[in-house]
């Protein structure tokens, strides 16, 4: 979908190109993030592709136009951009800034406002919204603005430059999972930078680790960068933290879940005290079924009922699709050391540090 | 010393004439003004570089004595033209509005434009649709200096023949007939008031947005 072919930019009395003989495929309908440290060229990358900034040489194609031969108003008007100030024009409404590509495409105002409306909802703003100017809005609305004007004339591509930098962490995250879930409905294809190496593989199907001078380091999908950096930069740049970034990525149904310690309400209680025995434990979760009741400890295991005792809540359930970062989280803080895994049809099974341990060192 | 009512009731129509005149020159002056200073602002915003030596000269213009300019003007124009008293009251309004100008354009910030420039919007269109009107508030400032200023430099046109207010206050002075003098005063006070409250009025329509700010 995009295509940058050695592409080099050279600032007017820089000694070093900003971006070195670059190429870069974006494929349609993927998610590339571009990372790196400051002065690595990923911003100037990005505005090449529009052509706020011109390349001193190379190609750019984007849905297999060459840039450099259309007009840049017209080819901006196919591209989404979206930057971390947000950019919203201060003296027009939250309508009207939605409502810029359509108007200057020239679609009739009907049109436009069902489009903005559409918009509104989509990126969970409320209508009351529209006819209030950007001050009136909290920064984490700004962004969602900046977001649907971005997307008010459907284009197939979207750049966006940090554009959840500007915003306290909670709200990021926030913006980050609905962004990535919106993608998700409507794939577009994203180019994305930041630098932000956590941002980075959570947020893209594909991570581009750029050097300094724009030099390409690393170009595949985050499991992949984290289980195996191609060189020395890359490994650094991801820093000590690798192994748990990559949990972060892969989902608790990767993992080989086991049965555990555990034991149907319709046991003998010996059959209670077999099984953690057998798993070296002092404690067993007690199942009615599929449903996981809870777990109680060896002392309150004698010749009560099993179905008598009040078994205690596991403090975290996890779902399949949950990270196995999440989920070594509730292992180590635990009391039972594990974490159990619940599904939409009852108990899936556990999974305890080494299960997770295993996962990092593949 | 007290005010003579009855000579003002037996001026009013020298006075309704005389602010007929004064509003009329200070118009025109801003106006003109105005117009040049947009011109050349556009010329110091398309090339920085020009920046420098148009403030320059119109900072010479402004630092010139009112008084001596109006004379250096005579033996140009005429003792009683109204070119001549133009040039001078327009020259005095050049640096303020221009400053102004250039500023209010240059303090849009840089994001604001960016995002304009990426949605596809043409040079021509991200000043006329975005620039301009954000720096409205910069503008307007201005006009305000500049106009006020321009009231009371109109009442010194009386010495080449001019003058609106200006000849009530020479010739009360003059005569040594305080109400006169005080009748072209005031009156030139009161017009600069009213124009500089019209102008904040102005502005306030002009920027409904400036008006409303997120609730704490």
């Amino acid at each position: 979908m995009i295509r940058l072919e050695s592409v080099t930019k050279v600032f007017p009395g820089a000694s070093t190109p900003a971006v070195t003989s670059l190429s870069l495929h974006v494929p349609e309908g993927e998610f590339v993030t571009l990372v790196g440290p400051s002065g690595c060229g990923k911003t100037t990358t990005l505005k090449m592709i529009n052509r706020i900034i011109e390349p001193t040489s190379g190609r750019i194609e984007v849905g297999g136009r060459d840039v450099l031969a259309i007009e840049p108003h017209l080819l901006r008007r196919s591209i989404g951009y979206v930057i971390q100030q947000v950019g919203l024009m201060p003296h027009r409404t939250v309508a009207q800034n939605i409502a810029t590509v359509p108007r200057l495409l020239g679609w009739p105002k009907d049109r436009i406002d069902d489009r903005v409306d559409e918009l509104i909802e989509l990126v969970g703003l409320e209508h009351g919204m529209k006819d209030r100017y950007p001050a009136e809005l909290s920064g984490g609305q700004q962004q969602r603005v900046g977001v649907a004007r971005a997307l008010a004339a459907d284009p197939p591509v979207l750049l966006m430059d940090e554009p959840f930098g500007a915003v306290d962490p909670i709200v990021r995250e926030h913006l980050q999972q609905e962004f990535k879930d919106l993608w998700e409905r409507l794939g577009k294809t994203v180019v994305f930078v930041t630098h932000d190496i956590d941002e980075a593989v959570r947020m893209g199907t594909r991570v581009a680790i750029l050097n300094i001078g724009g030099i390409l380091e690393q170009y595949d999908r985050p499991e992949e960068i984290l289980a195996n950096p191609a060189n020395e930069f890359v490994a650094r740049f991801l820093g000590e933290e690798r192994g748990l970034r990559r949990l972060g990525l892969l989902p608790v149904s990767s993992a080989g879940l086991e049965r555990g310690p555990v034991v149907d309400i319709s046991a003998d209680p010996s059959e209670a005290r077999t099984v953690m025995e057998t798993h070296g434990v002092d404690w067993v979760g007690l199942l009615d079924g599929k449903r996981l009741l809870g777990w109680v400890p060896a002392s309150e295991i004698g010749s009560t009922p099993l179905r008598d005792l009040r078994p205690r809540d596991f403090l975290v359930r996890l779902r399949p699709d949950d990270s196995l970062r999440r989920a070594l989280d509730a292992v180590v803080t635990s009391r039972t050391r594990v974490g159990v895994v619940v599904g939409d049809d009852g108990y899936l099974g556990m999974l305890d540090v080494e299960t997770v341990a295993e996962e990092i060192t593949e | 010393m007290t005010i003579d009512w009855a000579w003002i009731g037996d001026h009013l129509g020298d006075i309704w004439q005389a602010t007929r005149e004064h509003f009329l020159y200070t118009v025109i002056a801003v106006s003109f003004g105005l117009l040049i200073s947009f011109a050349l602002a556009l010329v110091a915003l398309r090339w920085p570089r020009t920046y420098g030596p148009i403030t320059w000269v119109t900072g010479v213009l402004y630092t010139i004595p009112s008084i001596a300019l109006f004379t250096f003007l005579v033996p140009v124009f005429g003792l009683t033209s109204i070119l001549t008293a133009q040039v001078a009251l327009v020259s005095y309004t050049l640096l303020i509005l221009i400053r102004n100008i250039v500023a209010g354009i240059r303090g849009v910030p840089d994001h604001v434009v960016e995002a304009s420039r990426g949605m596809g919007m043409t040079e021509r269109r991200i000043f006329l649709d975005v620039q301009l009107p954000l720096a409205m508030p910069a503008i307007i400032a201005g006009i305000r200096v500049a106009a006020v200023t321009t009231v009371g430099l109109v009442t010194l046109t009386v010495i080449i023949g001019a003058g609106g207010y200006g000849l009530f206050i020479l010739r009360g002075i003059g005569r040594r007939f305080l109400t006169e003098a005080l009748v072209g005063t005031v009156a030139a006070v009161l017009m600069a008031v009213v124009i500089d409250r019209a102008l904040v009025a102005l502005e306030r329509a002009a920027t409904p947005w400036a008006r409303r700010r997120r609730p704490a």
